[in-house]
């Protein structure tokens, strides 16, 4: 069958898209389900409160995201803040 | 006492009946005093698949109502020795089905029996976390397929967070469960391969059964696949079995069959 894996080589098969499929759920789920952090909503509004004391944003200009690399969670914050022309 | 294991899988319809019931008879037939309870109240299915339907006479949901006693719902399998069956009802809904109760019956249990087989029915609703919630180990069935492997891994957090075990700091023994293996679709890139399932879920794995008719065979005949004789399907789960009870054997059937190009074209 070793021929067949000439038409295979430039598309990868539909097990091995489920595949890859899988492991970024499984990884999202996973992360999720550690601390399913009940307190990432309060924390995104009361960074989004202390940022507006200083710069005017908007509602989603605080966004964050736990990721779980091995046995560690990193907790990524991403803060959109206007550039400051003048 | 007794060790109680749970067949479940989050997916309905991958197999845990099916697996359920030649588990527990395999279990049975090495000897092990075996009881398997179907905890899809409402929808029962194991009765059937273990071929005595018609001899359900009190169910589960009885004995925990105190309506009768576990003496008169246990139903003795008339093929196997030491193997029992407790029916889930067939009227009733899930919210017959307590804690309370199914502690108290797992218990009444545990001084007769050596394993307790809980069939767990589909979802992470009530009834899927009572069938897992006093288990020692659980079988995860598995498809080889995107929503089952997804809904499997789904199933392995609730066992490491809300069950007896977890919450008193123990682990519940996890095992996996391939079923409906296609070795040919995998070789064609088609389904997901046995190491890709094992890589996501990364739980040891127990058994691969492969796709096959006979379990519908079996099905309609109302005995378990284990017990048909020259099957695939039963060798596989009588590995599995085998394999549970310590003894190291190798799988099978992962690789396509041997049948020419032409033989399968014609459906051989
Ligand atoms: N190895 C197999 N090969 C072919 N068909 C199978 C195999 N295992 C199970 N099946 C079929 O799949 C269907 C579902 O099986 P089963 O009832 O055991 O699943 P289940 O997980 O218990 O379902 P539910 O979630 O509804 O309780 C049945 O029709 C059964 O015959
Ligand atoms: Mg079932």
């Amino acid at each position: 069958m070793a021929w067949m894996d000439i038409f295979r080589a430039n598309k990868p098969s539909t097990a091995q898209l489920a595949k890859e499929r899988l492991q970024v759920i499984v990884a999202h789920q996973r992360a999720g389900a550690l601390h399913a952090p009940d307190y990432l909503p309060k924390l995104q509004k009361e960074l989004l409160e202390v940022i507006r004391k200083y710069v005017a944003v908007g509602e989603d200009a605080v966004n964050i995201e736990v990721e779980r690399d091995g046995d560690t969670e990193i907790l990524e914050l991403n803060i959109t803040v206007p550039s400051s022309k003048n | 006492m007794a060790k109680i294991i749970v067949v479940t899988s989050g997916k309905g319809g991958v197999g845990k009946t099916t697996t359920s019931a030649s588990f527990a008879t395999g279990l049975a037939q090495a000897g092990h005093k075996t009881v398997v309870i179907d905890f899809d109240v409402g929808l029962r299915n194991l009765d059937l698949i273990m071929g005595v339907e018609r001899r359900v006479v009190f169910d589960f949901i009885n004995v925990i109502a105190g309506e009768a006693t576990l003496k008169q719902a246990l139903i003795k399998d008339k093929r196997v020795e030491n193997l029992y069956i407790l029916a889930a009802s067939q009227t009733r809904d899930k919210d017959a089905l307590t804690e309370a109760g199914v502690a108290r019956v797992i218990d009444e249990l545990s001084k007769d029996f050596e394993y307790i087989v809980c069939d767990s029915p589909a979802g992470i609703e009530k009834g899927a976390l009572l069938a897992m919630h006093f288990a020692d180990e659980a079988l995860i069935v598995t498809n080889p397929e995107v929503s089952s492997v997804r809904d499997s891994d789904r199933v392995l957090g609730i066992l490491s967070s809300k069950t007896a075990r977890a919450k008193s700091g123990e682990s519940v023994r996890e095992h996996l469960v391939i079923t409906r293996y296609d070795a040919n679709r995998v070789a064609r890139g088609e389904m997901l391969s046995v190491e890709d399932v094992k890589d996501i879920l990364a739980i040891p794995l127990l058994g691969v059964i492969p796709e096959s008719k006979d379990v519908l065979n079996a099905s309609n005949q109302g005995s378990p696949v284990i017990s048909l004789p020259d099957v695939q399907a039963a060798e596989a789960y009588k590995d599995m079995v085998a394999r549970f009870l310590g003894e190291e054997r190798a799988h099978r059937f992962l690789d396509p069959s041997s049948k020419g190009f032409l033989n399968r074209l014609f459906g051989g």
